[in-house]
């Protein structure tokens, strides 16, 4: 088999310059015998941020913006892989396999940004998109207001990390995923009343290779994973329907050993048991009842007000013409002062929990991470940075003796986009106390209990929020009575987060995320984890949904 | 039927014929070049039946934010995919490599996928070669677009702003220059490329308590006047100052065309026939559709059309199906249901394919007199955040923002502070109360390709007051 070291030393030459292409992977086997893998198993990652190739195409894009013009230049080399099956009833809806590198290159000439992708991983590929970059950010000149600054990191010259799934999902025979998925429909459809069942994996595969004109020269890969499944029932006589899903398995910076331990064959009956009880759940009379919230919708409470609120582009104004701005500013006026809870709130940003879907080893500012409180002790103390954004705090770090660094939440979706800043994984911290989701119940006279995200809205700023859930239980005198339905809740953040009165402990800490997290113009998706244990919220304002037509 | 639009009345450069389809910009394929990469990939295939798309783009940006650049850059990329089918196994692999080597990897790939695929008894075959209308959606000075020009641009909101220190503008200008190309082993072939441009605004007040937004799109960056759009965001944000709470409610709305495009423009999703006929969508009743049934008020005609000159469109879908007009809502009654090929063939109908865009027809009145009409009602100009709350109804929710105006005797007299809404476009579009003339939106939540009017509705439900601004 040739080997992409192979074909550098080989094919490069007979091109007449460095060239990488996806060609110079292993190639499939022509006959895949009972559960073949595509490619070979288990086999390692051809070493492409490892390749002297790679390494030296890197370095001639970032010497051609020097010549150029660049005063400080950085550059991603990556192949982005994607594969997906999805089903629906007794059928495979699609099997969609995507491969595609390319190189990215941005830099900096007299403080204005510009960049540049190419899908041409030839030294006159990278070299030409470096003097794009460079090209555009010389004609940017002419509306600049201010030179762009650059927080000091570390060179880290040659480092590797690789995230921490055991099994590649891209090694799975696609028989073998549309068989699981199959098996968890049929089981699905065996419940009375469920009629449709929608079912699909989806696996991400990242090699990443970065360096600037700092020496930083750092290379990783990283996998994620996802199974969705929803379940609908339909009333006999069609006047109403009922879904679970299709987020019943929290998507997860891990490999196939994640799919297996989700084992939706056995759970698929319970998630279709959960819709067709749904059809027959009361709708919720509205009112104020205290609030317990699992983790799997509390993360995204968490995500979008939270998470969103604290990414300090938002609060300067950098995305108001598109997801809007944050109440978490002007800085100068909220970092150390805004109460956001009660003492026993306490927020991390961290790119280090293990499985979670924007942990990382180095950022796309070549930044190495250090986990760092957001919310301490119910106050907000920082902001999610970048390279670029942390000066902007230079007099809150001073003032608090802290390093000018940033919180390496730079990030691109693939070499096609320039990075800025997303979120890194955002998470409560769980309480002092041993206590999980029935203790919560248990204490609870009155209350509402939520599973799962469903629908969610949030105003531009993070104040106003909804939030529905795909099952909500009624609870009174501490024990689950029954389903609802069409319930959601309305609040305010600062005000709700307030309202906080019980956590669970580390024992019943887990992670929500999500694949697709929108953000940017133009837009790109930003996969991230939030932790939590199951919260409870005194006096929540619940609201009915429902309309008829 | 009336659409509400005039071709005769378009320039007429947009309608000539594709003279100049083999000269492209940098990164993207001509007609030639993309019938050459179909051509190759479908020699090499040795599958039962092979569809090959081919997409390349050329996409141009610049990003400006609190009264300075932020980001600008350019993406050159062409992807191709391929499905391969062994009698209805069927698996696609998408790959950037265009080299042979990349190609023959490609295709065999996707064959070994499809090997091992189970059956997909929906499959139908690749369909032969089709006829489609021409639709000139190109122009060279968009694909040609400098960075000199977008910065340009960016001037006409960045200068005032900084100048008058009372304002901070945010904005982004995107171009696209992009061809499509489908082709099977059958015979079809499908090409078609366009250019499009888009220029969204926002400013916000240094006080914090104002905001306006404005956009544009056309297929034609030269069309979009961006210093309007500069002048009526900011005139925008200097009204909206130091808005007031009303109570939250049922109240009369006039939406602006935006407004009315971000939520009304939902319902494009919602004309799926497979949808209705299983009983799981808002046009399914016990035993049937509403097909042909009275659902909105009967002022309303919603249709889709690839060569509606307000928002040119690819004529084929990604089957290579031709796309046709389609009047989904024709006088309030619900006309016609989105069919792909296998729910055609099996219901007895012709296939639509996925369906170009989406037109509201025009009404006779103008916004100023929608306004002067109401004696007390609320004007919006933006939503925001629209998420599905109950499809069997439309049922969404969200909130308004970027200008919301208190209006009274027939006069816009105040900023009023933003509403979260739960409602649904059915129930607004059964409580019109009058239309306006329809324009090319530049974009939201409905997705890109709306064309709407401005409308008045009453009972429109906000549910609770939201602080931000």
């Amino acid at each position: 088999m040739t080997t992409r070291r192979d074909f550098l030393r080989t094919g490069g030459v007979a091109l007449g310059g460095l060239a990488l292409s996806p060609t110079l992977l292993p190639a499939l086997p022509s006959t895949l015998p009972g559960h073949a893998s595509l490619f070979p198993p288990a086999a390692p990652l051809p070493p492409l941020y490892t390749d002297p190739a790679t390494r030296e195409l890197m370095m001639e894009a970032l010497d051609a913006a020097k010549r150029a013009g660049a005063s400080w230049a950085d550059v991603r080399i990556s192949r982005n892989r994607n594969n997906s099956v999805q089903t629906r009833e007794k059928q495979v809806t699609d099997v969609v396999d995507v491969d595609t590198m390319g190189c990215g290159v941005r830099v900096l000439v007299d403080g204005c940004w510009g960049f540049a992708a190419t899908q041409e991983l030839t030294k006159a590929g990278v070299g030409g998109a470096a003097q794009e970059a460079v090209a555009l950010a010389k004609a940017n000149r002419m509306a600049r207001d201010r030179r762009v600054e650059l927080a000091p990191t570390p060179a880290h010259p040659d480092v590797t990390w690789r995230s921490s799934y055991t099994i590649d999902p891209f090694t799975i025979a696609v028989e073998e995923k549309a068989d699981l998925l199959l098996r968890a429909n049929a089981a699905a459809l065996t419940v009375t009343n469920v009629r449709f069942v929608n079912s699909g994996l989806s696996f991400v595969k990242e090699e990443r290779n970065y360096a600037n004109t700092e020496g930083t020269v750092t290379t990783q890969d990283y996998v994620r994973s996802w199974v969705t499944m929803s379940c609908t029932a339909v009333a006999p006589d069609r006047t109403g329907t009922a879904v679970r899903g299709p987020e019943v398995v929290q998507p997860a910076g891990r490999g196939w050993e994640y799919v297996l331990e989700a084992d939706i064959v056995n759970n698929a009956k319970v998630w279709a048991g959960e819709a067709a009880e749904k059809l027959t759940a009361r709708p919720v009379e509205p009112g104020r009842y205290d609030l317990i919230l699992h983790p799997s919708q509390l993360f995204l409470t968490i995500h979008e007000s939270i998470g969103h609120s604290t990414e300090l582009d938002r609060a300067m104004g950098y995305e108001a013409n598109y997801a809007g701005t944050s109440f978490i500013s002007p800085p100068e006026k909220v970092l150390g002062s805004l109460r956001l809870g009660p003492p026993m709130m306490n927020v991390i940003g961290n790119r280090s929990e293990v499985g979670a879907l924007a942990t990382i080893g180095y950022d796309d500012d070549g930044v190495q991470p250090e986990d760092f409180h957001i919310v301490k002790d119910g106050v907000f103390v920082d902001y999610q940075t970048t390279r670029e954004q942390a000066p902007w705090l230079r007099s809150w770090y001073e003032k608090n003796g802290k390093p000018l660094r940033s919180h390496g939440c730079a990030y691109a979706q693939s070499w096609a986009d320039v990075s800025f800043q997303r979120m890194p994984n955002v998470s409560l911290q769980p309480g002092d106390k041993d206590i999980g989701w029935d203790d919560l119940i248990a204490a609870t006279d009155k209350g509402i209990a939520m599973i799962g995200r469903a629908s969610y809205s949030i105003d531009q700023q993070r104040y106003n929020a909804q939030f529905g859930a795909q099952l909500c239980y009624e609870i009174r005198k501490g024990k689950i009575v029954g389903q609802v339905k069409d319930a959601a809740y309305q609040m305010r953040t600062p005000d709700f987060w307030n309202t906080l009165d019980m956590l669970g402990g580390k024992k019943s800490y887990m992670h929500g995320g999500t694949f697709n997290d929108g953000k940017g113009q133009p837009g790109q998706a930003n996969a991230v984890s939030h932790g939590c244990p199951p919260a409870r919220f005194r006096n929540a304002n619940i609201i009915n949904t429902g309309r008829d037509v | 039927m009336s659409r509400g639009f005039d071709i005769d009345g378009a320039p007429k450069s947009l309608f000539a014929p594709a003279s100049s389809e083999n000269r492209a910009p940098s990164g993207v394929l001509t007609r030639d070049e993309a019938q050459a990469v179909v051509e190759r990939a479908v020699k090499l295939s040795k599958a039962d039946a092979v569809r090959v798309s081919v997409q390349s783009s050329r996409e141009t940006n610049l990003r400006f934010a609190d009264n300075q650049l932020s980001t600008s850059g350019v993406t050159t990329n062409t992807t191709i995919r391929v499905q391969s089918v062994f009698g209805k196994r069927k698996a696609s692999v998408v790959t950037n490599d265009r080299s042979e080597e990349g190609l023959r990897r490609a295709v065999q790939q996707s064959e070994a996928l499809a090997r091992l695929a189970p059956e997909d008894p929906e499959y139908l075959g690749e369909l032969p070669p089709q006829q489609y209308t021409t639709i000139n959606a190109w122009s060279d000075r968009t694909a040609d677009l400098t960075a000199e020009d977008r910065a340009k641009a960016a001037l006409s909101a960045l200068a005032p702003a900084r100048a008058g220190k009372e304002l901070t503008v945010a904005g982004f200008i995107i171009c696209n220059a992009s061809a499509t190309a489908i082709g099977t082993n059958t015979g079809l072939f499908a090409y078609h490329r366009g250019t499009n441009a888009n220029y969204t605004l926002t400013a916000r007040t240094n006080d914090g308590t104002g905001s306006g937004w404005a956009g544009a799109e056309d297929n034609d960056w030269a069309r979009i006047d961006y210093q309007d759009v500069a002048n009526r965001a900011i005139d925008k944000a200097r009204r909206s100052r130091n808005p007031v709470a009303i109570e939250p409610g049922r109240y009369t709305v006039i939406f602006e065309p935006e407004a009315a495009a971000n939520l009304v423009g939902l319902m494009r999703n919602a004309f799926q026939a497979r949808a209705a006929d299983e009983g799981r969508s808002a046009f399914s009743k016990p035993g049937g559709t509403k097909l042909g049934e009275k659902i909105v008020d009967e002022r309303i005609t919603m249709f889709s059309d690839p060569a509606d000159p307000l928002m040119l469109d690819s004529p084929f879908d990604n089957e290579g199906l031709p796309r046709s007009a389609q009047t989904w809502i024709r006088n309030g009654v619900l006309n016609q249901l989105a069919y792909n090929r296998f729910w055609a063939n099996r219901q007895g109908k012709t296939p639509t394919g996925n369906s170009a865009g989406l037109h509201m027809a025009d009404g006779t009145e103008t916004l100023d007199s929608l306004i002067a009409g109401t004696t007390r009602g609320v004007l919006v100009t933006r939503l925001f955040y629209l998420r599905p709350l109950d499809q069997r109804t439309l049922m969404y929710t969200g909130l308004t923002r970027d200008g919301t105006f208190l209006i009274e005797n027939g006069k816009v007299v105040r900023p009023i502070k933003n509403f979260r809404f739960n409602d649904s476009p059915l129930f607004m579009l059964n409580n019109l109360e009058g239309i306006g003339k329809s324009v090319r939106t530049a974009g939201g939540e409905g997705g890109p390709g709306i064309v709407m009017p401005p409308i008045k509705v009453r009972d429109f439900n906000f549910s609770s007051l939201s602080d931000a601004v």
